[in-house]
């Protein structure tokens, strides 16, 4: 048992938390309030390596391991979770499955660029009328000579309107009594391959999120993602280090809340003392404070976990689950303890609030979580 | 990062893991019912090193740290509560005394605590009118010649009845010196004007002994005196600092077995053609209950791994504590309503982790003492 972390580890998180505080932290507000996309922040984040943290900097990397990722994206959260979720994107469902699952011609074509920043990826799994249960997806992907043609639609793409690749799951095998999927590289640009204008959102406004569309969009055989067939198995394979990321989005929202929770708690007064004198008010600290901890713990082992390449499904199932109710249950405590001040948008805690609500749903909603865990506890 | 015991702590692990399984697990129902803890499985655990398993080697304890302790504790507490408590109790004194008893007292009781055969120990500071709020208590000890007199009233002491020693704490100064003028005592059953009450009638963990102790002019060497004259208080809150990791672990050990049980039952019991086990709302439940109890151990691991490390812990200690034992209430809650009818009646042991479990988020501490812990850190 250790819960030390490496001198690695420690310098990039106090690496990414420096970073966060002087160049992001400064623009979540006008980020959220504007929904502008965070151009010059990400071309930073990509000079410190913060795109392709735990892919090896022979492959355009910063050549880090799971744990010092959740770590960077637990600072990168606390100050802007927008620019968390773009980082998580492209960290964990764009580079982490072409690492894992590509050919060496897609590592060095696709790979490299898009974890040292030079270009930015996406991840195309969800339908309109498909998320979570994947044998019921649309999207096709037909064999032809030499490639393959995608039909079909994709949404809640965040990266999506920005984004200079996605991979992207299509069905390819409706024979069996179930279908199987394949993953694909697409680059922005393809022919067929065209994005919808930014969504509407409760938060992460910055983050932009799209509908893509595939219309006979051709695609070469080069550019299949590990096996045809096998896309589910990448899916899932990539959900799994995904939710490391998400669960640490939500943590480092929860730890922003708390933090401004307990600044506000110690300064404004009511009955002639600190509200933070008040029990009612330290028991909701108490509370936040040790929530948090339980999930940062949970995502650390799932982390660990990760790097020593062993399975990890339940694990990150847990640290997502319990890490996104974390949030929720956190940042709405922190409206409360912040009072009519905590509503106004004034004060950033109404933004953790809506930010936060987002990670209970994606990548798995927690209802999917409570699935996979269920599913590992009665094997 | 290694979430996963070394070799000496994996070993510590088995050997309670065995031991509860084999030995533990099948007393756990009659333990309850007859309100009694035979003493031979109380002399098994001395025998494997359970009973002093963070009390140095020299002392006669097993050495093997607090990670050690708690993984030993999670055991046998997911066989049988009132074991657990009992052991959790014993090696919280032995190394209090380890750690506070310059030389003599420590040499003499550790080994005897460690060894088995003596009896247990036993943790003296609440009261009747003051628990958590120390400053409050009003038993007394006063100097006379060579020894100390004690006078006073002690209550909700576990394991009373079947304790060979007692750590006391009792007044040395006037009350309005609250927590400063408080000393530690080491109390051997026996001790003339010490009297050891008739045992509570509990909801839950009734296999533990819970007692009122009644000291009448109790005389004791003046080398009972554990730590300096009026340095008690930090010696109680050391030694429940410690403690709460024990009972953290012993509140997820019960968690544990409700979990595991509520598996296999949800995996036999059909309604609607099917197992439980496939219907999303018993899963739902059942990926909670593993969840919070995973959230435990990791948190309580921490901080004993903090304890190993010599660092200060209490504020994680405190987290452990609160968290573990208000997940295992739920758990337990929630494995009472997945077995549904079943779960109420005590042919089954859902019921009594539920009243096992209800304990935890009050002895060593409430979970709004916690809680003050836990802000008092936040907010420094």
């Amino acid at each position: 048992m250790d819960f030390e972390l490496t001198p690695e580890q420690k310098m990039i998180r106090d690496t990414a938390r420096e970073f966060a505080a002087r160049e992001i932290a400064p623009k979540a507000a006008e980020l959220d309030k504007t929904s502008r996309w965070p151009s010059e922040i990400l071309a930073k984040m990509a000079e410190l390596g913060l795109l392709g943290v735990a892919i090896p900097q022979e492959h355009g990397g910063a050549g880090m391991d799971a744990v010092s990722y959740a770590l960077a994206m637990e600072e990168v959260s606390a100050a802007c979770a927008s620019c968390g979720v773009i980082m998580s994107v492209n960290n964990s469902l764009f580079c982490d499955p072409v690492y894992k699952f590509g050919s060496a011609d897609q590592k060095e074509r696709v790979l490299q660029p898009v974890a040292s920043g030079q270009k930015l990826g996406c991840f195309g799994l969800t339908e309109p009328m498909s998320g979570s249960d994947a044998q019921t997806m649309v999207t096709n992907g037909e064999k032809t000579s030499g490639g393959w043609v995608i039909n079909g639609a994709k949404n809640w793409i965040t990266n999506g309107p920005h984004a200079d690749w996605i991979v992207v799951f299509a069905v390819t095998d409706r024979s069996g009594s179930k279908v199987k999927h394949t993953a694909f590289l697409v680059e922005r640009g393809t022919p067929g391959f065209t994005q919808n204008a930014a969504d509407h959102k409760l938060g992460i406004h910055a983050a932009h999120s799209c509908t893509v569309f595939f219309e006979n969009c051709k695609v070469p055989d080069a550019n299949v993602l590990g096996q045809a067939g096998d896309g589910f198995k990448v899916a899932m394979a990539t959900l799994d280090g995904g939710r490391i990321g998400i669960a640490c989005q939500a943590i480092g929202i929860a730890r922003a809340a708390l933090d401004k929770s307990v600044a506000y708690a110690k300064e404004r007064k009511s009955f002639g003392v600190p509200i933070a004198q008040h029990q009612a008010i330290q028991f909701m600290l108490a509370d936040m404070a040790t929530q948090l901890d339980a999930a940062r713990l949970l995502a650390w082992r799932a982390a660990t976990m990760k790097d020593k390449g062993v399975r990890h499904s339940a694990e990150s199932a847990m640290a997502k689950l319990y890490a996104s109710e974390m949030a929720t249950r956190v940042t709405h405590k922190a409206i409360q303890i912040h009072g009519g001040y905590g509503y106004s948008t004034e004060f950033p805690v109404e933004r953790h609030y809506r930010d936060a609500r987002i990670t209970e749903i994606y990548e798995g909603t927690s209802e999917i979580q409570r699935m996979v865990i269920a599913a590992n506890l009665l094997k | 990062m290694q979430v996963e015991p070394t070799e000496t702590q994996a070993l510590v692990q088995r050997t309670a893991r065995d031991f509860a399984t084999r030995v533990v697990a099948p007393l756990a129902a009659t333990i309850d019912a007859t309100a009694a803890l035979p003493d031979e499985l109380l002399a098994g655990l001395a025998g494997l090193g359970l009973m002093a398993v963070n009390v140095p080697t020299d002392l006669g304890g097993s050495g093997a740290g607090a990670v050690a302790y708690a993984l030993a504790v999670e055991e046998i507490a997911s066989a049988c509560a009132s074991t657990a408590v009992a052991m959790s109790v014993t090696n919280m004194v032995g190394e209090t005394l380890a750690r506070f008893g310059r030389g003599a007292l420590a040499s003499r009781f550790c080994p005897r605590l460690a060894g088995g055969g003596h009896g247990l120990g036993a943790f003296a500071l609440s009261e009747p009118g003051a628990g958590s709020d120390a400053g409050a208590l009003r038993t007394v000890a006063r100097r006379d010649g060579a020894s100390w007199v004690i006078d006073g009233a002690k209550q909700w002491i576990s394991g009373g009845p079947q304790a060979d020693v007692f750590v006391v704490w009792a007044r040395t100064r006037p009350p309005e010196t609250g927590v400063r003028g408080l000393s530690c005592f080491v109390v051997e059953r026996g001790a003339p004007g010490l009297a050891v009450g008739k045992p509570e009638d509990k909801m839950g963990l009734r296999g533990s002994s819970t007692v009122p102790l009644e000291f009448a002019a109790c005389r004791v060497p003046e080398g009972a005196l554990l730590g300096a004259e009026n340095e008690g208080f930090k010696i109680a809150m050391a030694a429940l600092d410690g403690g709460r990791i024990g009972i953290a672990a012993q509140a997820i050990g019960i968690a544990r077995a409700a979990l595991r049980e509520s598996l296999e039952y949800a995996q036999a019991r059909r309604t609607f053609g099917v197992p439980i086990a496939q219907h999303q709302a018993i899963q739902h439940k059942l990926a909670d209950m593993g969840t919070l109890i995973d959230a435990a151990h990791l948190l309580c691991m921490r901080a004993a791994w903090h304890k190993d490390r010599g660092e200060a812990f209490t504020r994680e200690a405190s987290m452990a504590k609160v968290f573990a034992s208000e997940a295992a209430v739920r758990v337990c809650n929630e494995a009472v309503q997945i077995h549904g009818g079943y779960g109420y009646i005590r042919e089954f042991a859902a019921e009594r982790h539920l009243r096992d479990a209800r304990v935890t988020t009050i002895y060593e501490g409430t979970s709004e003492i916690q809680r003050i812990v836990i802000a008092r850190g936040l907010l420094e």
